[in-house]
C-alpha cells in the first residue's frame, strides 16, 4: 500500500497536465501585466515631450522620447526655494541612517530576544514588540510630535532618523530567524573562548544573513517612501524629502514634464537596489536551511 | 548548610520576598549581556513607542491646542466622536470597508501567488515584477494611478473605455462617491500584495522537502492536499506576520486616499480614520480630541489583531 503511494508520489510531478500549466502560466502573466503597466507608465511618461504628455485623445507609448523633462526638473526646482537635488540628498542620508542602525539595533534586540539567551522580562518586553506591531506608528504621532518638538528637533534630521528606529518589525524578524540558528554553534564558538560581541558578528549576523537582507529592503522603502515624518516633523522645504516635493512641483500643466521626470527618480532606486539585492537574498534563502 | 536551606524554605512559605529577590536578582545580573544587546532599541522604543502611547491615551481626556497647557474634560471627546461627528464615523466607515475587502484580499493574493511562482521555472522575473509595485512610494503611485482613473479628457481608462464602446462620456472614478473607495482600495491591492508575498516566498523555500516526501507515504498526493496539510501549518508564522501586516496597512490608509482623490475628499468619501487624526492634529490643532481618534484607532486595530492571533494560532497544530 505505502510503496504504491510512494511510487504515485514520484510521477505526480509529471502528471500534470500541459493545459492546466498553461492557464495557470496565463494567469501569472496577467497579473505581471497588471502589476507592470503603472510602472511601465511612468517610465514613458518622464521621457515624453510636453506636447505628447498633453496629447489628447492620451497615448500610452512615446514617440519621439527626450530629456527635457529632466533639465526642466533641474530648472523647474531651482526657480523655486530648494533645488531638487537637496531633495535626494536628504531622502538619501535619511534613508541610509535608518537603514543601517535599524538593522544594527533590530539584530542586537532580536538577539537578545531570541531563545539564545534568558533573563527576566525578556518575555514581557517580546510581547510589548509584538503589541507594538499590531498598530500603526501613525497612532503615536501627536505624541512623538511633542516629544521630538520637547527635544528641540523639530527641522533637524533627527527627527527623521531617531523615531523610525522604534521599529518593532525589525526585531520581530530578527528574533524569529535567530531563534533557528542552532545553539550548538554558539557552544562551539563559546569554547573557543569568543565573548557575545564576537558571537554576534561572527555567528549571528552570518546565520541571519536573509532575515537582515529582507530587513533592509523593507527598512528602506518605508523610509525612503514615508511622507507622514517629514509632513509632520519639518516646516523647512530645506528639510523635506521627495515624497512631499512632489507636492511641490506638482500642480499646474507647466510643470508636468518636470513632475514625470522626479516621479521617476524617486521610484527608481528602491527598484534599483532591491534588483541588487535579491541575488543576495535568493541565495540566502537557499542557504537558510539550517532550521532543522 | 542544612540550616539555611531550611531557613529559606521556610522564608519562601512565610514571607516569599526576600529568596525570590535574592534569585531575580542573580537572574538579572547573570543575563546582563542580553540587557546590553536589548538596550539601544528599548531605549527608542520605549521613547517613541510605548510613551507616545501612554501619552496618546492621556492626552485624549483632555483639550489641549499646544498653547495651553491640557485640561482634564473626562470622556467629552470620546463622546463627541461617536455621537457628535459625522466625518469621524465617515471615516470609521470607509476605514472599516477598505479593511476588510483589501486586508483580506491582498492576503490571500499574496500567499497565492507566492505558492503558484514556487513552482514556475520563470520564478525570478516574476517575484521581481510582484515585488516591484510594493517598492514603490504610495504618493508617486497614486498620482500615475490618477493619470489612468481621471475623469477629464486625459483619463487613459475613460479613453479605453470610451473606444471599446463601453460609455459613452467620461466617467468620474476619482470624483464620484460610489468608485472613490474602491479606486483607493485597487491602488492597494496593486502596492500591498508585494511585501506579503516575498514574506511568503522566503517561508515557501523554508519548508522542509524531507516533509513532502514523508507525506507521500502517508497517502498525501495532490498540490492542494500538500498545500493545506503540509505547506500552511508550517508556515505559521509567516501567514502570522502577513495577517497583522495586512491590518496594520489597511488602518493606516491615508496617503493612497489623500494623493488620488485629494484631501479632504469629496463629500469625504474618501476620509479615512488616519486624515480624520491628522485633520485635527495637525491642521486643526486639537490635540486631545486627535489623540481620542489614535486611541480608537489603536483599540480598533489591536483588538483585531489578538482576533487574528487567536485564529491563526489555533489552526496549523497538527
Amino acid at each position: 500500500m505505502s510503496a504504491s503511494v510512494y511510487a504515485d508520489y514520484r510521477v505526480q510531478p509529471r502528471k500534470r497536465s500541459p493545459f492546466g500549466s498553461m492557464v495557470l502560466m496565463l494567469f501569472l502573466l496577467v497579473v505581471a501585466v497588471f502589476m507592470l503597466v503603472p510602472m511601465v507608465y511612468m517610465v514613458v511618461n518622464a521621457f515624453k515631450p510636453i506636447d505628447e504628455l498633453l496629447l489628447f485623445p492620451p497615448r500610452f507609448y512615446v514617440m519621439r522620447p527626450t530629456l527635457q523633462n529632466f533639465t526642466d526638473l533641474v530648472l523647474a526646482a531651482s526657480a523655486t526655494v530648494v533645488p531638487f537635488s537637496r531633495y535626494i540628498f536628504n531622502s538619501t542620508y535619511i534613508t541610509v541612517m535608518v537603514v543601517g542602525v535599524t538593522i544594527l539595533i533590530g539584530s542586537m534586540a532580536g538577539y537578545a530576544l531570541s531563545n539564545k539567551h534568558k533573563f527576566p522580562g525578556q518575555g514581557a518586553f517580546f510581547t510589548v514588540v509584538v503589541s507594538a506591531m499590531m498598530f500603526a506608528p501613525e497612532v503615536t504621532t501627536i505624541p512623538r510630535y511633542l516629544i521630538v518638538n520637547g527635544l528641540h528637533m523639530i527641522d533637524t534630521y533627527w527627527a527623521l532618523i531617531i523615531p523610525p528606529l522604534a521599529a518593532p518589525y525589525a526585531v520581530f524578524l530578527m528574533k524569529q530567524f535567530i531563534d533557528g540558528i542552532p545553539t550548538e554553534l554558539l557552544e562551539a564558538a563559546r569554547i573557543d573562548g569568543a565573548n557575545q560581541w564576537t558571537l554576534f558578528w561572527k555567528i549571528i549576523m552570518p546565520g541571519a544573513q536573509s532575515a537582515w537582507a529582507t530587513l533592509a529592503i523593507t527598512s528602506f522603502i518605508g523610509t525612503w517612501n514615508d511622507a507622514f515624518g517629514p509632513l509632520v516633523f519639518t516646516r523647512r522645504e530645506v528639510m523635506r524629502t521627495l515624497p512631499l516635493a512632489i507636492f511641490t512641483i506638482g500642480g499646474g500643466v507647466a510643470r508636468l514634464g518636470a513632475l514625470s521626470a522626479a516621479l521617476l527618480l524617486m521610484t527608481a532606486p528602491p527598484i534599483i537596489i532591491y534588483t541588487l539585492l535579491q541575488a543576495r537574498v535568493l541565495e540566502s534563502m537557499t542557504y537558510s536551511g539550517i532550521k532543522s | 548548610m542544612a540550616t539555611a536551606g531550611q531557613v529559606i524554605q521556610a522564608g519562601a512559605g512565610v514571607q516569599p520576598a526576600p529568596g525570590r529577590l535574592a534569585q531575580w536578582w542573580a537572574a538579572v545580573r547573570a543575563g546582563k549581556t542580553g540587557y546590553l544587546f536589548l538596550a539601544p532599541f528599548a531605549i527608542v522604543f520605549f521613547l517613541f513607542t510605548v510613551l507616545p502611547v501612554l501619552t496618546a491615551l492621556g492626552l485624549s481626556f483632555t483639550y489641549y491646542n499646544m498653547l495651553q497647557p491640557p485640561h482634564w474634560i473626562g470622556l467629552v471627546n470620546y463622546r463627541n466622536l461617536f455621537l457628535e461627528d459625522n466625518t469621524f464615523l465617515i471615516g470609521v466607515k470607509n476605514t472599516f470597508f477598505f479593511a476588510v475587502i483589501a486586508g483580506p484580499a491582498t492576503f490571500a493574493a499574496s500567499f497565492l501567488l507566492a505558492w503558484l511562482i514556487n513552482m514556475q521555472r520563470a520564478r525570478k522575473a516574476l517575484t521581481l515584477i510582484y515585488y516591484a509595485p510594493s517598492l514603490t512610494s504610495a504618493v508617486a503611485m497614486s498620482l500615475i494611478f490618477s493619470y489612468f482613473l481621471s475623469g477629464d479628457r486625459y483619463g487613459l481608462l475613460n479613453d479605453l473605455l470610451m473606444r471599446l464602446g463601453v460609455i459613452n462620456e467620461p466617467y468620474q472614478f476619482l470624483k464620484n462617491v460610489k468608485s472613490i473607495m474602491p479606486s483607493i482600495i485597487l491602488v492597494q491591492l496593486w502596492m500591498g500584495l508585494g511585501n506579503g508575498f516575498l514574506v511568503n516566498l522566503a517561508g515557501l523555500n523554508a519548508v522542509d522537502r524531507n516533509l513532502y516526501e514523508a507525506a507521500a507515504m502517508d497517502g498525501i498526493r495532490t498540490k492542494l492536499q500538500e498545500m493545506w496539510y503540509i505547506t500552511l501549518p508550517m508556515m505559521k508564522p509567516q501567514l502570522l506576520f502577513n495577517a497583522v501586516n495586512a491590518i496594520v496597512t489597511s488602518f493606516n490608509v491615508f496617503w493612497i486616499s489623500a494623493a488620488l482623490v485629494g484631501f479632504p475628499s469629496p463629500q469625504y468619501a474618501g476620509h479615512t480614520i488616519v486624515g480624520v487624526l491628522y485633520d485635527h492634529a495637525f491642521i486643526r490643532f486639537e490635540l486631545g480630541y486627535a489623540s481620542a481618534v489614535a486611541v480608537v484607532l489603536f483599540l480598533f486595530t489591536l483588538g483585531l489583531n489578538r482576533i487574528v492571533f487567536r485564529l491563526l494560532s489555533t489552526k496549523g497544530d497538527y
